[in-house]
């Protein structure tokens, strides 16, 4: 058993030894949490330096590669008649999106701290998830895949069912019946291509050559089942109810890790394996993209709730990831990257937050908020990073990503007419400018200005433990934007491969 | 590499100490020793001005005046990696111009630090404020020592985020607020421009480097200013597609024009005086707007290959001038007057360089000087009317007067800024405006006759607000008892007023310029601008020294035109029309309106469809085996019937 079976399994672990601990050991139950995905973190540090290792002496080579080279592989036979295999490992870009996760999910652990009813399932069923998200990151047998994906995708039924606020059963159906659909596109995907190709395997059948009219038909049932979970309009509505309804730790991992599969999957299977028919509906999804990011943007302008707020504002930046993507070209698919781990940290602190500031106010809703800087200045300076980073400012991570997809945008690709492309690059900027409009307004009327509620006055700044979460996210943001070329190097490599194919 | 000395080959210190005293100052100092905090952060700026002045130093040793200046770069580090060639570095460039900046900022800042420990005494913001202002000066040093365009565009957003945060100081104030959003959002809407024309012109040069004849070119990047500004670049891009070039640099130039609040983009920097005043004096006066001039100036080269993009610098230059100063001369608060006066002055600045052409230098060299000596005199001004300020407790110059006995070392210096802004001589501000109205008469004889004419305003207006708060009599309480400031604020005042009348003796074309430039200029020229700069000091004088009933009748004569420009010609209220009425209620309302009622409502009754037919459907399933079988018979039938059809 390698690392990688540890760090997927490892939560699935500490879910059960959570369950089997009594009831009423609130607080060791919380701790093993707390200890477990702290000790996760540790483990995916150790396992970044390993893949480096190997990684080392391929980096030259990486660059004309056709195929994905795995790393830190495990491969065992799992249904011999069907030739499904357990077969993982990771390249550059899944070792970035398991850094992202585990941070993720030991602030989200940290950030349930005050959740009193019904913890132990709670922390339960998001381990659980968990687990399914990291096997996603890792799993290069597409049957494993689509059966981590489903255990990503499911437990947040309950999770938003149960543990959710305002209309949750209507926000956790909505949720479950949108992805179910689109994973139910992504099925009919997966069974086309092991009939046509013989195999599971995605690196082998990344030696298979798809016909073309096979290609045609097959990318945008992958892209759109990948599209729903990555809020690709106009299949985004999901989004903003789910956010709005589920706790905490809930949105920042599923608005934080869980948006991110849909963009994963897109470039790993859908891109990977028909390139041709990326190219072919390359336009239609840029369309739809541009559409994405600035369409959010002005929606969350009229926003004054602040979950629908920052979940708008979600949808016009994982629109982002989508354009960057479908622009077909390396320096705007590696911008896309860059902005799933970027995006997923930045509204993993904007939940939370979220999360302080309502447990303090007890409300979300911003025309009746004003002035709390005043008394709580760590959530107020935490909020303020976090919406820079929003907005693209140099030195945050959104920048690198932003800027990344921008100039790939500029270059385009052979496939598209120069001013199409630079033209919908420049539509898709606008949104920075829009951004920036809905960020600052909305911060200023809650931070700012006099305290508009007596009530307000006698409420306290955050805790050593929302201090943590907080710092870490920050500082993730920080290290990313000031030291950029680390995450370039970490990713670059494996972005080669999905350009050469084109 | 080794031939430089200290202050070169360390050159990085200059953006590193900033640095680590926001950091150490933000985090640690700050929220435990205030005092210690303002101290700290007014050092390791007056060791960041050493460094500057030893660099020039050393620079000047390496290449002495008159010889050639080269631009160097002493330090640079790979910073973001897009593709080879492609690829934005860290680093510092010296040459005259950002060695000029350098010493500039480093100067103006260290002075309003000091200013500053007096001035923000007893505010409960006090380490934050010191904070931020450092992380300002950090910004604008990393903006002007930029070797590549995209460092400047980094640096560019650092300093409007720092802006931000210093206008909005004061943050539980509605009025500071909503004018540190605004000069956010609107500098944010200039940097648009900014970025798509640095997308477009890294475009065009980033596929120069496949071509042949630029092989010998190829350790540059795209972004770097050496590669955009040689003359080989310029001319295969100006060659390939010239309107495309002029279209980036108009981009660039918009960008350039929200920084530097050139007309229709200007609207943020009056409101942007709810900042503390010593902001003002750094930020609004001598250092962040004019980063689009530095912008202009930098990639000049480039933009000389364009008579396009020049007259659009030209003409937005010399209208922002003349707009700005006839705003000025209607204001009543005393920042605002100066404010619009900035505004006019960067016209100036503006206009100065649209003027010049790569074969004469002589605007693009009176540009620079005169954003030096407007560093000095405005941010003198500033801190002057912070003096007043303090002292009255009051920003209306109505509420002012007979301040001359009671702050005579404000007195002095803020007339000293007066007279150096007036453009009369020997002050350095008529030395600069000579040469830009030099310039000016050379290439374009109407923008000489508004350069004349504001020349002439601007001594109306700056006299117009000495004559009411320093002369005359007390006409407020405030001005009755007020007090001269403490000796910390008074220092930056002197020393500011000694560069104010030196700074225009400075040998700036040897520095500035590696060839000697051929000066036509007329010798009537310097009679006619202090000329002109003289009478509207006497008009002023009519009208608020001897208070004669001029000043009322010309206002009257007016009427309705006064009231329109004492609104500022209701600009604002455009922009608050198109921004509320235009965008939020026809774009972002409908917008959020569909999402719900349309694409939501859409997926909700696909939902409600499916369940509907699901529960009639059902009402087949009744588990009744009566109706199956009678079901089944019907069918039967059916069939049979539809197969006896066929068969005939």
């Amino acid at each position: 058993m390698g690392i990688l079976s540890i760090l997927v399994f490892l939560p699935f672990v500490l879910a059960v030894i959570v369950l089997l601990t009594p009831n009423s050991k609130a607080h060791l139950y919380k701790w093993i949490c707390a200890i477990g995905t702290g000790l996760h973190l540790v483990l995916t540090a150790v396992m970044t330096y390993m893949y480096y290792q190997s990684y080392a002496v391929d980096r030259l080579a990486a660059k004309t590669s056709l195929h994905t080279k795995l790393y830190l592989v495990e491969q065992w036979s799992w249904f011999k008649a069907y030739d499904i295999e357990y077969f993982i490992g990771v390249d550059g870009m899944s070792v970035a999106m398991m850094i992202l996760t585990s941070i993720i999910i030991f602030t989200g652990v940290l950030a349930s701290w005050n959740l009193e009813h019904r913890t132990k399932e709670f922390l339960a069923f998001l381990l659980v998830l968990v687990t399914g998200v990291f096997g996603v990151f890792v799993s290069f047998d597409l049957f494993l895949f689509f059966v981590f994906y489903e255990v990503a995708v499911l437990p947040m039924y309950l999770l938003i069912g149960v543990w959710g606020t305002g209309k949750k059963e209507y926000s956790a159906m909505k949720l479950t019946l949108m992805l179910m659909a689109g994973s139910a596109l992504l099925l009919a995907g997966i069974l086309a291509i092991y009939t046509e190709g013989g195999s599971f395997n995605l690196l082998e059948l990344g030696h298979h050559k798809f016909p073309m009219e096979m290609q045609n038909w097959v990318y945008p049932f992958l892209f759109l089942g990948f599209g729903v979970l990555g809020a690709l309009f106009p299949f985004h509505t999901w989004s903003p109810d789910g956010h709005a309804s589920a706790p905490t730790a809930v949105s920042m991992l599923h608005a934080g890790v869980l948006m991110k599969l849909g963009g994963y999957g897109i470039l790993r299977v859908a891109m990977y394996l028909f390139p041709e028919g990326a190219i072919q509906w390359g336009m239609t999804f840029l369309v739809l993209a541009t559409i994405n990011v600035v369409y959010g943007s002005f929606a969350a302008v009229k926003q004054k709730d602040l979950k629908y707020f920052t979940a708008y504002s979600s949808v016009s930046h994982c629109g982002f990831i989508i354009f960057g993507l479908a622009t077909l070209n390396f320096v705007a698919i590696k911008g896309a990257v860059i902005q799933m781990f970027s995006h997923g940290i930045m509204t993993g602190l904007f939940f939370s937050l979220i999360g302080m500031v309502y447990g303090r106010t007890k409300t979300r809703d911003i025309p009746s908020m004003g002035g709390l800087m005043k008394v709580m200045p760590w959530l107020g300076v935490s909020f303020y990073i976090g919406g820079l980073a929003s907005l693209g400012l140099p030195s945050l991570s959104g920048f690198v990503a932003e800027s990344h997809i921008f100039v790939g945008g500029f270059m385009g690709n052979p496939w598209t007419s120069k001013l199409t492309m630079q033209a919908l690059t420049a539509l898709a900027t606008m949104s920075i400018v829009v951004t920036a409009v809905y960020v600052l307004r909305g911060l200023a009327q809650v931070f700012q200005g006099e305290i508009t509620n007596p009530k307000f006055e006698l409420l306290t700044d955050a805790t050593v433990t929302e201090k943590l979460v907080t710092g870490i996210l920050i500082f993730t943001l920080f290290f990313v934007g000031i030291f950029p070329s680390l995450m370039i190097d970490l990713i670059e490599g494996s972005i080669w491969p999905f350009v050469n194919r084109f | 590499m080794n031939t430089y000395g200290f202050f070169l080959t360390n050159i990085w210190l200059i953006l590193l100490i900033p640095l680590l005293s926001f950091i150490i100052v933000g985090l640690f100092i700050g929220p435990k020793n205030k005092k210690l905090a303002g101290i700290f952060a007014t050092t390791s700026i007056f060791v960041c001005a050493a460094l500057a002045y030893g660099a020039t130093f050393e620079y000047l040793s390496l290449f002495p005046l008159g010889a050639e200046h080269p631009v160097i770069v002493p330090w640079s580090v790979q910073w973001m990696p897009y593709l080879e060639n492609l690829t934005a570095t860290l680093g510092i460039m010296v040459d005259p111009l950002s060695l000029l900046l350098m010493m500039i900022i480093t100067t103006v800042s260290s002075m309003v630090h000091l200013y500053s420990i007096g001035y923000m005494h007893g505010d409960p913001g006090y380490s934050r404020f010191f904070t931020v202002l450092n992380l300002f000066t950090l910004s604008m040093l990393g903006l002007v020592v930029a070797p590549n365009i995209l460092q400047m565009f980094v640096f560019w957003e650092l300093v409007g985020a720092s802006s931000f945060f210093l206008i909005g100081f004061y943050y539980t104030k509605a009025s500071a607020v909503a004018a540190s959003k605004k000069a956010f959002i609107v500098t944010r809407f200039a940097d648009l421009g900014f970025l798509l024309g640095i997308l477009i012109l890294s475009y065009e040069a980033y596929h120069l480097f496949s071509l042949e004849a630029f092989a010998h070119l190829s350790s540059y990047n795209a972004f770097d200013f050496n590669f955009l500004n040689h003359p080989e670049v310029i001319n295969a891009l100006s060659t390939a597609d010239g309107a495309l070039l002029t279209f980036a640099l108009v981009l660039l130039f918009i960008g350039a024009a929200g920084k530097s609040a050139m007309f229709p983009l200007h609207i943020w920097l009056p409101d942007a005086m709810e900042g503390p005043t010593p902001v003002s004096a750094l930020i609004h006066a001598a250092t962040m707007v004019v980063a689009g001039v530095y912008l202009v100036g930098r990639l000049f080269p480039l933009f000389g290959s364009s008579e396009v993009a020049l007259n659009v610098v030209t003409y937005v230059g010399a209208f922002t001038c003349v707009f700005a100063a006839v705003i000025a001369c209607t204001q009543n608060d005393i920042k605002r007057v100066l404010a619009f006066s900035t505004l006019s002055q960067l016209g100036y600045m503006m206009l100065s360089l649209g003027v010049a052409s790569p074969l004469h230098k002589l605007g693009y060299l009176a540009s620079n000087f005169h954003l030096m000596t407007h560093a000095f005199f405005k941010a003198l001004l500033f801190l002057g009317a912070g003096s007043i300020i303090h002292a009255v407790h009051s920003n209306d110059i109505w509420q002012m007067g007979g301040l001359r006995k009671k702050l005579p070392v404000t007195h002095i210096t803020f007339l000293m800024a007066t007279i150096a802004i007036a453009g009369i001589p020997p002050f350095s501000g008529f030395y600069s405006k000579d040469e830009i109205l030099a310039a000016a008469l050379v290439n374009n004889p109407i923008v000489f006759i508004i350069g004349l004419f504001v020349a002439a305003l601007t001594a109306f207006y700056m006299f117009r607000i000495y004559f009411l708060s320093f002369c005359g009599e007390a006409k407020s309480d405030g001005a009755k008892q007020a007090k001269e400031s403490s000796i910390s604020m008074l220092i930056p005042l002197i020393f500011l007023s000694v560069l104010s009348v030196v700074s225009g003796w400075f040998p700036f074309e040897k520095f500035f310029l590696s060839e000697a430039l051929v000066h036509n200029t007329p010798s009537w020229l310097p009679i006619v601008a202090s000329g002109s700069g003289l009478l509207g000091v006497l008009l002023a004088y009519l009208f608020y020294f001897k208070k004669t009933t001029y000043a009322n009748s010309v206002k009257n004569g007016f009427g309705p035109l006064h009231t329109v420009i004492q609104n500022k010609f209701y600009i604002d209220a455009v922009y608050l029309f198109v921004v509320h009425k235009i965008i939020f209620r026809f774009i972002a309302a409908p917008i959020a309106w569909i999402d719900r009622h349309i694409v939501d409502a859409t997926m909700d009754k696909t939902a409600y469809v499916t369940k509907e037919s699901g529960l009639v459907l059902k009402k087949i399933q009744t588990g009744n085996i009566h109706t199956y079988t009678m079901m089944f018979l019907l069918g039967g039938l059916v069939l049979f019937l539809l197969l006896l059809g066929v068969g005939f």
